[in-house]
């Protein structure tokens, strides 16, 4: 991956009736790869996608395609001038033309070599004179794609771009989509709520809680070094444990981590999956397990500490403990520690 | 939040003045006397009477529309009696039946119906379908469930269930009982063959007896702001009525048993008796009994010169409707709202006073062509415009946002999503649309009648000419001509809108 950067956001803030939807949001977007805007609904998500697009204007800030300003307080460049397609939600292609007029809509006339090359690389060059209307959800989200793709944008933006579709379809259209994404090397931020998503598909994650960015990096840098409290909630299940910051060790209800804070209070993160039960009270902290859920490929526990705080465990089937039984709670990495 | 181009706006301003202006004129004539005259004139006793009778007759036919359409919508949407979407059609079809067809019809089998029965009676039976339309969309919209919980709690006799559904519907039985009150207001068929006082009829009265044209523009006035006050309420009707409805679509309709099957078939064909098959078969009769007094010729002159002028409105209607429609439904905002609002105005001029400010209008300003087809035209666009506004207005807002949006980061300028995505796709609705206003233009009659060029009949002012004398011999011919060529594409055109 290099690191030039196509699109850079910079202290965006955008208001919709003196409602403050975003606030100074910021992140870069380095060229072929696939970034992510991850947020719950109704966190700003698509008003960050549609100020990029530029069907709106940011309140305050600055947008940048390739070094170039095209939103700022006395600037804006119209959609149809800025050379960024999109995909919608439910595709949105134009009832009235064949997938192949589709695929033509944004080229220059005559550019049947274009058309077929993108119809191969969607693998529907047979289908290229039907009607959207005789498309299965998935093919028309990837005639979209095709459409979006055909007159070579700098950036595409896909908004939701599966949720349309049914569970099992979205799984294949994922990679399916990701892969024509990185065979074209195109440049992508795909809007999603969705964090397993997310996490599988991009190179680089912004996640967006309450209409400012919480955290951009890394799928992996943010889950595993989360920077508060709130992202590590957002992203994949999180036991959250209050801890009590002594000579440079945090101490928490099943051990201790360093801790460089000041703070004389801090949380310490676990995740379900570093929790191990010990068979005696020397390796682990006593609990009584409240619930268990089985998942078939394993399953949790949710455990009462005696701070009276509850962790889940996530376990091998043949670990999972009766209900009501006391159980042993050991953590088999480190803590990261959050100081909010 | 999108500018619109401006290649929409000023055809949309124009489209919009065609539909003020004989208004703006029609207050110009009234106050010719001054204001004083005015007043006098509107509170006169037999003014306030004049509108006493025509609300009381508005009011009635309202009413038992109410009550003959409510049950019926019930029986063929929820109700288990056979050929249920067959009994739909042939009860929405009187629709398409003339009004003063139908008087004539009526009249001239008994004479002694002339007044107040004849003119509720035939108004009822052409305007019941008003109500009968919006129940049955309703109650298709309606959640089942609600129903079925009440046969299970032992309350499944038909008429509790009809109550049931009506109460939940009466937003649409509302709507539809003000749009009954609005057309028996400005219907001019019924009332002049019927001879019957009302507003219309004595507007017309007092324009053709050549002496008073003030009056006529003032009881014009007091007539269109009444159906103002109606429409107006419509409107808010309509709002509110949203809401009861259950936001899923009902694939189907179930089918509840109807209580005493025979009453209730039996009901629904005296409906269908009196409101079609009874004026059909005068008209047959008369064809058949008299033959035709007028050749062939003449009668497909009058076919042509009804084809014509309603063709030529509807290629005008459209060009002028579609800059509105498509500014209405792809770029709300207040002003264009406005400018459709606007347009909906002569909704509430019944078609003579249109026709009666297009005569003074044609007198001193438009002389050149006034009893030409020009000021024909106008008079009905500025009738049917509503129509074609509305229906484009409703297929652009079915356009997604995301097809704008998407050409628009395709490349296309504001212009070229209107030439490339917006047209070709209310395309359809076009057509319709002017296929609609051609059917509506070929049975207009108190406009055609005043503004047609001179010498020019079509089939609707010879139907009348002859109806007026009572010369059945004359009217036959024409009176099928109506039915074959107007009535009966009116009804299917209107089902697939």
């Amino acid at each position: 991956m290099t690191n030039t950067s196509i699109l850079s956001v910079e202290s965006v803030c955008k208001e919709f009736r003196r409602q403050q939807v975003l606030t100074d949001i910021s992140f870069e977007v380095p060229e072929r790869a696939i970034t992510a805007i991850l947020g719950p609904s109704g966190e700003g998500k698509t008003t960050l996608l549609r100020l990029i697009a530029g069907f709106d204007r940011p309140t305050s800030g600055t947008l940048a395609l390739r070094g170039k300003v095209v939103s700022s307080i006395d600037v804006h460049l119209p959609p149809e001038q800025r050379g960024v397609g999109i995909v919608p939600q439910d595709g949105a292609l134009f009832p009235h033309l064949t997938v192949e007029e589709n695929i033509a809509f944004g080229l220059p006339r005559n550019q049947y070599a274009r058309v077929d090359e993108m119809l191969t690389l969607i693998g529907m060059t047979s289908q290229r004179n039907s009607r959207p209307a005789q498309l299965s959800g998935g093919q028309q989200q990837r005639v979209s794609l095709a459409r979006a793709l055909a007159p070579s944008p700098e950036l595409i933006l896909l908004d939701e771009p599966f949720s349309a579709l049914d569970a099992n379809m979205r799984a294949s259209m994922r990679d399916e989509v990701t892969a024509i994404i990185r065979k074209t090397e195109s440049t992508a931020i795909i809007v999603t709520h969705d964090q397993e998503e997310a996490m599988s598909i991009s190179d680089r994650v912004v996640v967006l809680l309450s209409g400012t960015v919480a955290q951009f990096g890394s799928p992996q840098e943010i889950y595993e070094n989360p920077r508060s409290s709130h992202v590590a909630r957002f992203i994949g299940d999180a036991n959250l444990l209050s801890a009590i910051v002594d000579k440079g060790r945090a101490f928490h209800a099943i051990g201790s981590s360093p801790c460089s804070s000041s703070a004389q209070r801090v949380i310490a993160l676990v995740r379900p999956e570093h929790i191990r039960l010990a068979h005696d009270p020397q390796h682990g902290h006593a609990g009584v397990v409240e619930s268990r859920s089985y998942f078939g490929h394993d399953g949790t526990l949710e455990i009462r500490l005696a701070t009276g705080e509850i962790v889940t465990a996530r376990l091998p089937i043949s670990e999972l403990a009766d209900i009501g039984s006391t159980v042993f709670v050991a953590s088999i990495e480190t803590a990261t520690i959050l100081e909010n | 939040m999108t500018r619109p181009p401006l290649a929409l706006v000023l055809p949309g301003l124009l489209a919009a003045l065609t539909s003020i202006a004989p208004l703006a004129y029609l207050f110009d004539i009234a106050s010719d006397r001054g204001l004083d005259f005015v007043w006098d004139e509107i509170w006169q006793q037999r003014t306030i009477e004049l509108v006493a009778r025509s609300l009381f007759l508005a009011a009635s036919v309202s009413i038992v529309s109410v009550f003959i359409s409510v049950p019926a919508a019930w029986l063929v949407t929820r109700g288990d009696i056979p050929f249920r979407s067959g009994w739909r059609v042939l009860l929405a079809l009187p629709l398409a039946i003339p009004s003063y067809l139908a008087a004539f019809a009526w009249i001239s089998w008994r004479p002694s119906l002339a007044g107040f029965t004849g003119a509720f009676v035939v108004l009822t039976l052409v305007t019941y379908p008003y109500v009968f339309l919006p129940v049955c969309a309703a109650l298709s919209r309606l959640n089942p469930a609600i129903e079925e919980i009440a046969v299970i709690h032992g309350r499944g006799r038909s008429l509790q269930l009809i109550l049931l559904a009506a109460r939940q519907v009466r937003g649409s039985i509302a709507t539809g009982a003000l749009l009954v009150a609005l057309y028996v207001l400005s219907d001019f068929g019924a009332v002049a063959t019927m001879r019957y006082d009302a507003f219309t009829w004595v507007i017309y009265s007092s324009y053709r007896s050549g002496f008073n044209p003030s009056r006529a523009a003032i009881l014009a006035i007091v007539l269109v702001l009444i159906a103002l006050a109606l429409l107006f309420g419509e409107k808010i009707l309509r709002g509110q009525n949203e809401s009861l409805l259950s936001a899923r679509s009902v694939d189907a309709n179930p089918r509840h048993r109807v209580s005493i099957k025979p009453v209730a078939i039996a009901f629904l064909s005296t409906i269908i008796v009196f409101a079609l098959a009874f004026p059909i078969w005068r008209v047959v009769t008369w064809v058949y009994r008299y033959g035709s007094e007028d050749s062939m010729a003449d009668i497909a002159t009058a076919l042509w010169h009804s084809v014509f002028f309603s063709g030529l409105a509807a290629l005008a209607t459209i060009q002028l409707a579609l800059p509105i429609g498509i500014l209405a439904g792809r770029y709300p905002s207040r002003s264009t709202t406005l400018l459709e609002q606007s347009t909906y105005v002569t909704h509430a001029l019944p078609g003579i006073v249109i026709a009666i400010s297009m005569v003074f209008l044609g007198v001193r300003l438009l002389e050149p062509i006034y009893l030409r087809t020009p000021l024909l035209v106008i008079a009905y666009v500025a009738l049917f415009l509503p129509v074609a506004v509305g229906s484009i207005r409703s297929a652009a807002e079915q356009i997604p946002d995301s097809l704008d949006e998407v050409s628009r980061s395709l490349g296309l300028s504001q212009w070229g999503i209107v030439r490339r995505v917006t047209l070709p796709l209310l395309a359809p609705g076009l057509l319709s649309a002017g296929a609609l206003v051609v059917l509506a233009g070929m049975k207009e009659l108190p406009a055609t009648m005043l503004l047609r060029p001179t010498g020019s009949e079509t089939l609707a002012t010879r139907l009348w000419t002859y109806t007026s004398v009572s010369d059945y011999a004359g009217a036959g011919p024409y009176a099928l001509a109506i039915i074959v060529f107007v009535s009966i594409p009116t009804a299917i055109a209107s089902r697939r809108l």
